[in-house]
């Protein structure tokens, strides 16, 4: 499969990406375990060597979900010398978990994703705001990444990546560059008055009639769904320490607006904040293994 | 007497001419950007072809969701009055008004006199307004007049998850992809959006004497299918688009 890169002319398409861990240069004899997160529009693949982050990928999810976790693995394993085979336990998990047809087992997305979180951000973590591709939960967890409560909109593009995709291409700009674009203006803008991505699309075109200009737009959008998604966190109760996870955590434009609204920070990490539910889905599968050995003995 | 009643909707801007109780024109434009510049053209067109001028004319009265941006009519009434009092005049039997708009629903029951006893309002999701079927239409690439047809050629039923019109366009574009059927899907569409719409009407209370107007009125797939949902029988206008532009107009008569 071949990796495109970055094309401007499609403004909703964000960037692929895959990383290898730079301090870990053999992995023969090590314990490799995986977890693959087919979501709706992104897929990541995550390989833990000796329960280590050892590599990731995040591509978009195509027609098909079987090959869609294929190519993420294939991916995050390029460069590794390690093949499907090498593989001793891999956990599947999102919307087309069923769909991973390398995996040892497949466990529920939140679960996965509140791990996931944990690992990535530390046992303070307390509440997580996870805004997917088509659809956006507010997960509690505790000190080890269990769930101990959640609330999920799965029914409405509100608040969700694909709501953003539409924004992106209505208005001519590259999805990954809304973030700082809604920033340069001189006084923030009060918010689109609909909830809805539609009516708030023809409230965008109206007001580029007006005279507004595209940044003073996007911030009126972000502002607009960085509202909608406080609600809903707001409705399931915030509890410090506080993180964004899935695609959007990388629009600064909706996470300033989201930290204000509520008057908290957001945990920040070098990672790339899509992978955590796939990281949280090999945590498990490492887990399992050596709980497997540990029993054995 | 002669009135003249403007519906300023948020998609289209139409206009009827009453005389002596009697509808003798109609008109439509896009609303596009500006209500009250679309207000005013459809004015001037409903105008034309016909011997009346301005001044002739009693009484003018707006309704619809710009209907007071308009500085040169008499008055204006939200479209719920003026849906029952369009719907009425049409039609005497109806006693539930269904008035599917671009970018919103309203279900209304009428008192034996034509006085609005209850109603409820959707306009705060898109997936249950004719915006909803627009925008399938155009992912199925064919046109939004000829939606009807297709659909009554379904053959089997689809069951369309995706509620929101963001989420239904990538599902219709996977049922593509799963060589599922145009007509199929267009029944799915309307299918879907009936079953939405349907809880809103049992809100009011379904009754027999329900009439859809409103544009999607002209679709009769879609109103084959909320026959289905409801199971009950759907009278429709012939102009269905101008119900509450006519509703509107014959108000106008109260102010002369």
């Amino acid at each position: 499969m071949t990796m495109s890169n970055v094309e401007k002319v499609e403004y909703w398409r964000w960037g692929e990406s895959n990383w290898k861990n730079p301090n870990i240069s053999d992995c023969s004899g090590s314990l490799i375990t995986a977890g693959v997160d087919i979501g709706s529009t992104s897929t990541q693949a995550v390989i833990l060597a000796d329960g280590e982050l050892y590599a990731y990928s995040s591509i978009r999810t195509g027609s098909n979900s079987p090959n869609s976790a294929i190519d993420a693995m294939k991916w995050a394993m390029d460069g590794t010398g390690l093949s499907l085979e090498d593989l001793r336990y891999t956990v599947g998990t999102g919307y087309g978990r069923v769909n991973v047809p390398f995996a040892d087992k497949s466990v529920t997305e939140i679960s996965c994703h509140a791990r996931g979180a944990n690992m990535i951000y530390g046992p303070s973590l307390r509440t997580i705001l996870d805004m997917g591709g088509q659809d956006c939960k507010a997960i509690h967890c505790n000190e080890v990444g269990r769930v101990t409560s959640f609330m999920m909109n799965d029914k409405c593009a509100a608040g969700t990546g694909r709501g953003m995709e539409v924004i992106a291409n209505l208005l001519s700009v590259h999805v990954e560059d809304i973030g700082k674009m809604s920033f340069m203006i001189d006084e923030e803008p009060p918010p689109v008055s609909s909830v809805c991505v539609i009516f708030a699309k023809t409230e965008a075109t109206n007001l580029m009639r007006a005279g507004w200009s595209k940044e003073k737009v996007l911030a009126a959008y972000c502002h607009a769904m960085a509202l909608r998604v406080a609600r809903l966190l707001e409705r399931n109760g915030m509890e410090e320490d506080f993180a964004i996870t899935g695609g959007i955590a990388k629009n600064i434009g909706v996470v300033r607006r989201i930290e204000r609204i509520l008057g908290v920070r957001a945990l920040e990490t070098e990672m790339d904040q899509q992978i955590a539910g796939a990281l949280g889905a090999a945590t498990i599968a490492n887990e399992k293994i050596t709980n497997w050995w540990r029993r054995k003995k | 007497m002669i009135t003249v009643g403007i519906d300023c909707g948020n998609q289209n801007t139409k206009a009827i001419m009453v005389i002596d109780g009697k509808i003798m024109n109609k008109a439509s434009v896009v609303t596009e950007f500006d209500g009250k510049i679309a207000a005013e053209k459809v004015y001037t067109m409903v105008l034309a072809n016909t011997s009346v001028k301005r001044d002739d004319v009693h009484a003018i009265v707006t309704t619809g969701a710009g209907r007071d941006m308009v500085d040169f009519s008499n008055a204006s009434i939200n479209e719920v009055s003026s849906a029952a009092r369009g719907s009425r005049f049409i039609n005497a039997d109806a006693n539930l008004v269904i008035d599917l708009g671009a970018e919103g629903c309203r279900a209304m029951r009428l008192n034996r006199d034509g006085r609005v006893k209850n109603y409820e309002v959707n306009d705060k999701c898109a997936s249950g307004a004719g915006t909803f079927i627009e925008t399938m239409a155009r992912a199925l690439q064919i046109k939004t007049e000829d939606m009807g047809d297709y659909s009554l050629r379904h053959k089997k039923d689809l069951a369309m998850n995706a509620q929101c019109v963001v989420f239904s366009e990538s599902e219709v574009i996977s049922l593509i992809h799963q060589q599922e059927t145009v007509e199929d899907i267009a029944h799915g569409i309307h299918v879907g959006i009936c079953n939405r719409i349907s809880s809103l009407i049992r809100r009011v209370g379904i009754v027999d004497g329900i009439m859809l107007i409103g544009g999607p009125g002209y679709n009769k797939g879609l109103v084959q299918s909320l026959q289905d949902v409801l199971g009950k029988d759907i009278a429709v206008a012939e102009d269905s688009e101008f119900v509450s532009a006519v509703g509107a107009a014959v108000y106008a008569v109260n102010l002369v």
